[in-house]
């Protein structure tokens, strides 16, 4: 019990244990809004990289795509796990804004918009059409002319707006080019027409929210897009498939029975004619689809944990420091209770003692200051763009509205239990030697 | 007197410091007992040994060989556990710098001892009777209305008296005073013997330390240490 009373009062009357306190609270603060940003920033990141993809992606790297789609499409449809699946045409092309004179490189995704807003988040990524997504290639002045939908990124750069009148699509004409291809990876056409061109009409735009997809990206209707790229003759090809599970459906388990299914209809289609096609078709779930885009952020989110790691040693080090301080003032204390009977195990208890309630207070105050502040994180960043021109996070690379303050309260706990245990390690070595010291020493009676 | 009158026996203590490369002889081979209700003074020159001696009568120290056996019992056979309930128990310490807690009242300076003893659940139980005890040792000791004062508050010859105070708390057979009047003035010392006088007269036993032979006059029975020896042996009368 005198345990207790003391290391409050050594609490509440040392001066200097306020600084280890404060060094807790820091460093949990610190680590609380920068790792609640960035786990937001990541999750955010590959949830948009979920929307974008769907739940599992079914498709090769070849230009060339792969034949037989639409029997595994069928085979897919069949299947009582699966909600959705959308086939895509993907390719490189060149586009030309009417009027410009300048080409530029682009990604062509050639969709059916309701399938694939069925299969993806793609219908909430459009600006005019995302009630209804049946109309998004549509051109309302002329039925007869093709929409493309653009990544707002590509019309940035276009028409340097990424929003125009809600009520007026603005009518912008683009030549998309592509060379198409047999599905032996030749060039389908020779002579003049080695190059499919064909006129696209703005339509709408998209907004998926990652930079690189949103900048390079012009969606086309399907059998268009499948055209262009020389996929439309039979066997038709496609570039890939976006699936979605079922709500309740485990992502890995139903990429492990997606690719049974395909290891099986491929032996099945072993002897058809572009048989070849399917050797380079590969099962993927939407991570390991996106990996290449997820693969550097969460890098950085390790970085970033491995630095905070070192903050953590940081917070050691003061606390030892402190305690080293405070024990060496205490010494005489020390002696007292071991002349009244406590043992080494009651001192390293008191001082141990003293150390969880600097790690309880500090990571309290530390938790308390960093939630208020992610609270507010927001609006402080309003004011410092207002006043100042500042922004925390640069919108055109990291894509985001607010910045994430959602805590996560496992990784609330996990902090605070950190911060508590670097306390109670801190003090560690200092506690050892304070109750190793012999109470003749401590307590000054040096005299014979 | 025989043998079994002694409640605390040394024999042949030695007890050595090193000081560098130098070897410090403190003790060589010092005989003391101490029988029951007995006031004895140690005197000695500065540097004779008086307090290690003390301290390791008081098991806060242990001597380099020789034995202490406290009412027929080893003090060197005794475990930690033993000795740590030996100084809690068994024995009050009074320094000449009291050494009281400053982050503690009076009052729970004084009780401090009861509470190291208990657990959390027998403090709880026990809480009261431990605080009517010290309540009732600080108004024998004239502090009935300092109880909630820090020792800083205080003056030297009241903290001293909260030291002895916290000494008694459990009821020890033997109270070791070390220069218990060293730090204070002349008037305040004679208070703070008076004091020792009415224990020793209420049967407690003490063994007080001090290097001035008129206080040492206060005590039953003074010692003297001498060479690292206990030498010369004379009785007072009180």
């Amino acid at each position: 019990m005198y345990k207790i009373v003391l290391a409050t009062r050594y609490l509440l009357k040392r001066r200097i244990t306020y600084f280890a306190v404060l060094a807790v609270a820091l460093c949990v603060f610190i680590v609380v809004v920068v790792m609640t940003v960035m786990a937001g920033l990541v999750n955010e990141f590959k949830e948009k990289n979920h929307r974008f993809a769907g739940d599992c992606v079914v498709g090769t790297q070849s230009l060339v795509g792969f034949a037989y789609y639409e029997d595994f499409v069928k085979l897919l449809e069949q299947q009582d796990f699966i909600e959705a699946v959308s086939p895509t045409i993907k390719s490189f092309a060149l586009k030309r804004r009417r009027g410009s004179g300048q080409d530029a490189i682009i990604e062509v995704m050639g969709i059916d918009p309701v399938r694939h807003s069925q299969a993806t988040g793609f219908g909430d990524s459009l600006y005019y059409h995302a009630d209804d997504v049946s109309k998004t290639f549509e051109i309302a002045s002329d039925a007869n002319l093709a929409g493309c939908v653009l990544g707002d990124y590509v019309l940035l750069q276009d028409t340097y707006s990424r929003n125009f009148n809600e009520n007026n699509i603005p009518r912008i004409a683009y030549s998309i080019s592509c060379f198409p291809l047999t599905a032996r990876g030749a060039l389908a056409q020779v002579g003049t027409d080695l190059v499919n061109t064909k006129t696209f009409y703005f339509s709408d735009q998209s907004s998926t929210g990652l930079p690189r997809v949103d900048g390079s990206i012009v969606y086309l209707p399907f059998d268009q897009a499948q055209v262009l790229c020389g996929m439309e003759r039979s066997p038709k090809r496609a570039s890939r498939l976006h699936i979605r599970f079922m709500p309740d459906v485990n992502i890995q388990a139903g990429c492990e029975k997606i690719q049974s299914l395909w290891q099986k209809f491929r032996q099945d289609k072993s002897d058809e004619i572009q048989a070849y096609t399917l050797d380079t078709v590969t099962v993927q779930s939407w991570k390991q689809y996106r990996r290449e885009s997820i693969a550097p952020l969460e890098n950085e989110q390790t970085e970033m944990s491995v630095m905070f790691g070192f903050v953590g040693i940081t917070t050691v080090f003061i606390v030892l420091v402190v305690f080293y301080m405070i024990i060496s003032h205490k010494s005489k204390d020390i002696g007292i209770l071991k002349s009244i009977g406590a043992a080494n195990i009651d001192i390293i208890e008191l001082f141990s003692l003293y150390a969880l309630l600097v790690g309880i207070i500090g990571s309290g105050i530390g938790l308390l200051a960093g939630w208020g502040f992610l609270l507010k994180i927001n609006p402080i960043e309003d004011w410092l763009f207002e006043h100042f021109g500042f922004q925390l996070w640069d919108r055109t690379m990291y894509a985001i509205g607010d910045i994430p303050n959602q805590v996560e309260f496992g990784m609330l706990a996990t902090i605070v239990i950190s911060a508590i245990v670097a306390s109670l390690i801190g003090a560690l070595i200092p506690t050892l030697q304070a109750a190793r010291q012999k109470p003749v020493e401590t307590l000054q009676v040096g005299q014979l | 007197m025989t043998k079994d009158d002694f409640i605390l026996k040394a024999e042949e203590l030695y007890k050595s410091y090193r000081m560098g490369a130098t070897k410090v002889k403190v003790l060589k081979g010092a005989n003391l007992s101490i029988t029951k209700g007995e006031f004895v003074a140690i005197i000695g020159a500065s540097g004779s040994g008086k307090s290690t001696l003390l301290h390791i009568l008081g098991a806060l120290d242990k001597p380099s060989s020789g034995v202490v056996t406290f009412e027929k019992r080893d003090l060197s056979r005794f475990r930690a556990g033993q000795l740590n309930r030996f100084r809690n128990k068994m024995v009050g310490f009074v320094f000449q710098f009291y050494h009281l807690l400053d982050e503690l009242s009076v009052l729970e300076n004084v009780f401090l001892p009861a509470m190291t003893g208990k657990s959390i659940i027998g403090w709880i139980v026990c809480r009261r009777q431990a605080k009517d005890r010290a309540k009732e040792l600080l108004g024998q000791l004239g502090l009935a209305e300092r109880i909630k004062h820090k020792p800083y508050q205080l003056s030297g010859g009241e903290r001293q008296r909260v030291a002895i105070a916290r000494a008694l708390m459990n009821e020890p057979t033997l109270l070791l005073a070390d220069e218990p009047t060293g730090n204070l003035d002349s008037a305040t010392g004679n208070g703070i013997l008076e004091v020792l006088e009415t224990l020793n007269r209420a049967g407690q036993t003490i063994v007080m330390v001090t290097h001035d032979e008129r206080i040492a006059q206060r005590a039953g029975r003074i010692v003297t240490l001498a060479d690292g020896k206990i030498e010369h042996k004379k009785l007072n009368n009180f």
